[in-house]
């Protein structure tokens, strides 16, 4: 087996290459684990149910819940599949590897976020309609619930993920996972559930959504460096 | 082509411990250096620290004479590392876990040349037939030799290499070791450690740890 030694690399670019494998194979791995893809969806749709049991069938006191109900449990849900991000990762070697790729960190793990808010935010917002007619949502709220939730799930995806390299290299990271992430979470509960709130009211939802938007366009230029930073915190601990 | 990987006055504590002091090192073409010592007297430490990964040190590192903070970008796009997890995943065929790494190393893992070196690369760590068989339902070894065939599917200048031994029988051990000596003396170098007896060779030097 002869092993021929080029010149020494002189920068290795591919970034988008490099970016695009990894898309590829986060998402081939979840795919393969769909368990995993549907946990956070479950626990939604239970969640929403009891409700009406517990509290009361009445469409009236239902309605008027329904936004803030929803918004929560898609928080809690998203919260909960965070934990996962970048266990596995870790735990098989994968992520010093990633760590040790010439590729910007950053950008490689944005990738992995990306892939995360498909397979969890993008689902629940789909999902969040249907679960609205159970909570006798009013109509015409639905799409910006639906909206709301996919701008918002992709900051709470973004802002997890900062939570989720700081604790993966913890034993029982989850409990502290929560605890560092809940307080940065609700400013977008606020405003996502206050959309969904205009919407009822019959008020502009636009200012609501162009906050959320503002919220996500700030963590998406911030977090993939915060996410970075993290991961070298963890691995070097 | 030439390389070298400078360590001054490096030391590292842990646990109120130093695990070495004033470590000197200098690594070049064309050399295998093996890093000794018993169980947890710092050798995976010194591996992560040379290769860039802790930061909780004292001391300096040189890359082709830069300071390694400097030249970091280029360091790494000619470092291969092997740790003691093989850093395969369970859920992906060994030629999918293949095609992650050979992107990060700069070529789109689209194009059919480099689909044919994935091949190569896997039939030449005795893997043919294993191709599209999920890498978790695979033994230690065989996942083993999923890692190492990276040193074949994306060329690195320098190696370093924590236990790659671990799990592989015999005749793997011996054709790893060729591989070591060719990769050696074609001008590239390798840093590892291992506690498995390396075959004398001109090009080994030991370095060992207390």
């Amino acid at each position: 087996m002869a092993t021929s030694v080029g010149p020494l690399l002189e920068h290795n670019g591919g970034l988008m290459i490099a970016v695009r494998a990894t898309l590829v194979r986060d998402l081939t791995l979840l795919l393969r684990r769909r368990g995993e893809v549907l946990n956070p969806l479950v626990f939604f749709a239970l969640v929403i149910t009891l409700f009406p049991i517990a509290i009361s069938p009445d469409p009236e006191l239902l309605a008027t819940i329904a936004p803030g109900l929803l918004w929560v449990a898609a928080l809690l849900a998203a919260l909960l599949s965070l934990d996962s991000l970048f266990r596995s990762d870790y735990d098989d070697g994968s992520l010093e590897q990633l760590l040790l790729a010439p590729q910007p960190l950053a950008a490689l793990s944005l990738a992995k976020v990306a892939v995360h808010w498909l397979l969890t935010g993008l689902p629940l917002a789909l999902m969040a309609p249907l679960l609205g007619i159970m909570l006798a949502l009013p109509a015409g709220s639905y799409a910006v619930l639906a909206v709301s939730l996919a701008l918002g799930t992709a900051s709470l995806s973004l802002i997890g993920a900062i939570g989720a390299a700081l604790t993966v290299g913890l034993a029982r990271g989850g409990v502290l996972l929560s605890l560092l992430v809940l307080p940065l979470y609700i400013p977008v509960l606020i405003f996502g559930a206050g959309a969904v709130q205009a919407a009822i009211l019959g008020d502009g939802v636009s200012a609501h959504l162009a906050i959320l938007g503002a919220l996500l366009a700030a963590a998406l230029m911030l977090a993939p460096w915060a996410i970075a930073a993290s991961l070298r915190i963890s691995i070097n601990g | 082509m030439s390389l070298c990987l400078e360590a001054r006055q490096l030391a590292c504590e842990r646990d109120d411990r130093w695990l070495f002091q004033g470590l000197d090192l200098t690594i070049r073409s064309g050399e295998i250096v093996r890093i000794e010592g018993p169980n947890g007297s710092g050798k995976t430490t010194l591996l992560k620290i040379l290769s860039g990964q802790l930061g909780d040190y004292q001391g300096e590192l040189f890359w082709n004479g830069a300071a390694m903070k400097d030249a970091r970008e280029h360091f790494l796009a000619n470092l291969l590392y092997l740790g003691h997890a093989p850093g395969i995943k369970a859920g992906l065929t060994p030629l999918e876990n293949l095609a992650w790494y050979q992107a990060l190393s700069g070529k789109s893992n689209q194009d059919s040349d480099n689909e044919e070196s994935r091949l190569d690369a896997l039939a030449n760590v005795g893997l043919a037939g294993f191709e599209d068989v999920p890498a978790g339902q695979l033994s230690a070894g065989q996942q083993r030799r999923v890692a190492l065939a990276r040193l074949t599917l994306t060329p690195r200048a320098l190696w370093v290499l924590d236990e790659p031994f671990t799990a592989i029988d015999r005749y793997g051990v011996a054709a790893l070791e060729q591989q070591l000596v060719a990769h050696a003396q074609s001008g590239g170098c390798v840093l590892v450690t291992t506690h498995h007896e390396l075959t004398a060779s001109p090009l080994l030097r030991r370095i060992a740890l207390a």
